[in-house]
């Protein structure tokens, strides 16, 4: 079973819908003790970094963190990806899983935040996540902070500079576009996590 | 690279999509949820729903529809009409709608937006703006195009995005439905403007419209509802199109 965590930020409908479309056994659950049954997490999330902190006030964020040292798949879509890192620039009170290092920043003032619509990715060879997909696929982003250019980062998007656009390591994937709103290529990326 | 977005639009009336001149004159154009997958299947990066008629009675219907509509949708799905507090957002949030679109209520209480931003994020709000050439300047009308404002569209886009607004929908009533080309002058007027993207609409006829708005204008986004469902363009081949004139596109998709 997969579980979708609601900390009660956005709409959570179209994660599970695209979930449900795939055929795999998915719940959305605010319960901890439900985090600890499921075999998988997926962390979604939009908007102000500091929304995050829903997963400190509901103890969500020691469930989350147990299932990912206990190695289950945990994938971070957005928001959610983000939280993986140290941080955000967006709001320095609240700290992220620090799994991965490094701080989340805004785009340089050269283009428009946020950064909306369908950009490409440079994959990096080896993925999971990202396995089966033809060269430079589109996804759909909506962010105004993105994280920093790192050893595990899986592949790239380009908005006035480079930026993770998918990152791996072991059982932890976070994707920062929104693979639920990224039509095929994104069902493929969801599916491929379904597999992991 | 971050690509321009080509969005069809589906202006729906009691559960059908139908398709006016000038916010006039309208014609049936199918069932919204085959007409979206249609379009999605032929290339669209996003599809926005607008109910025209908005009518109380007609709310049931509406976020049926939107229902229907979304459940095989994988792309970015925006809701318009009729929404003028911050429950009938949810109500069209929880059908299904990854964004909304308001416009007369933002008009009438600026605060909405912020409203609806503080709990479904700016990404989810887009603040759409029906404009009209007055005297030199481009007025903003609300109710449909029904109700002058005496409202600057370029001031009134700077404050929606002060307000919270993620995205605006910029439609040229002077253009809607007359396939004559898009108003560049007013889409790069707001395109300037504002830090947010912005979605040129109204006057969509052919792949040189797209290509201007998108040089000229400025546009980050292009919608069009009537040359998508009378078959006039055909999505895939407009993109094969914009391609071919260097915009970048989502193609192959």
């Amino acid at each position: 079973m997969i579980a979708i965590v609601d900390y009660g930020a956005g709409n959570l409908n179209s994660v599970k819908k695209a979930f449900d479309y795939l055929g795999a056994d998915v719940v959305v659950t605010n319960q901890s003790q439900v985090l600890t049954a499921a075999d998988k997490i997926v962390l979604p999330g939009v908007g102000h970094f500091s929304s995050l902190r829903g997963l400190e006030r509901t103890g969500l964020r020691r469930a989350l963190l147990r299932g990912a040292s206990a190695g289950k798949p945990f994938l971070g879509i957005c928001l959610g990806m983000q939280w993986l890192f140290d941080g955000s620039e967006e709001c320095i009170e609240v700290a992220g899983a620090g799994i991965f290092s490094g701080k989340c920043r805004q785009f340089p003032s050269s283009v428009k935040s946020p950064h909306v619509g369908w950009n490409s990715l440079t994959i990096q060879e080896g993925s999971r996540l990202l396995r089966g997909l033809a060269k430079d696929p589109f996804v759909y982003y909506t962010h105004s902070f993105h994280a920093p250019v790192l050893a595990a980062m899986s592949a790239a998007s380009e908005y006035g500079l480079p930026f993770t656009a998918v990152v791996e390591r072991c059982n932890i994937f976070g994707v920062q576009f929104h693979p639920e709103k990224s039509g095929d290529v994104g069902l493929a990326i969801l599916k491929n996590f379904c597999e992991v | 690279m971050l690509t321009k977005r080509i969005i069809a639009c589906l202006d729906v009336d009691g559960g059908r999509v139908v398709k006016g001149v000038r916010f006039k004159n309208l014609r049936d154009a199918g069932d919204p949820a085959e007409c979206a997958t249609a379009h999605a299947r032929n290339g669209a990066d996003e599809i926005v729903l607008l109910d025209i008629a908005a009518t109380s009675g007609n709310r049931r219907t509406l976020l049926d529809v939107v229902r229907g509509t979304a459940c095989s949708l994988f792309v970015p799905f925006t809701v318009g009409g009729g929404i003028r507090q911050l429950e009938d957002a949810t109500a069209v949030f929880d059908a299904g709608a990854d964004k909304i679109a308001i416009n007369s209520a933002a008009v009438g209480d600026p605060a909405l937006i912020g409203k609806i931003a503080a709990c479904f994020g700016s990404q989810a709000v887009v603040v759409a703006i029906d404009a009209r050439k007055v005297n030199g300047g481009y007025e903003v009308f609300t109710a449909g195009g029904r109700v002058p404002t005496g409202r600057n569209a370029i001031q009134w886009a700077r404050e929606a995005t002060a307000c919270g607004a993620g995205e605006i929908l910029l439609t040229s009533m002077d253009r809607d439905g007359t396939q004559s080309g898009f108003d560049c002058q007013l889409v790069r007027a707001v395109a300037e403007a504002v830090t947010i993207p912005v979605i040129a609409s109204g006057g969509a006829g052919s792949a040189l419209d797209f290509i201007q708005v998108f040089r000229e204008g400025r546009a980050d986004a292009a919608l069009a509802a009537s040359i998508f469902h009378f078959g006039i363009e055909n999505i895939a081949q407009l993109k094969r199109e914009l391609h071919h004139a260097s915009i970048p596109v989502r193609w192959p998709c």
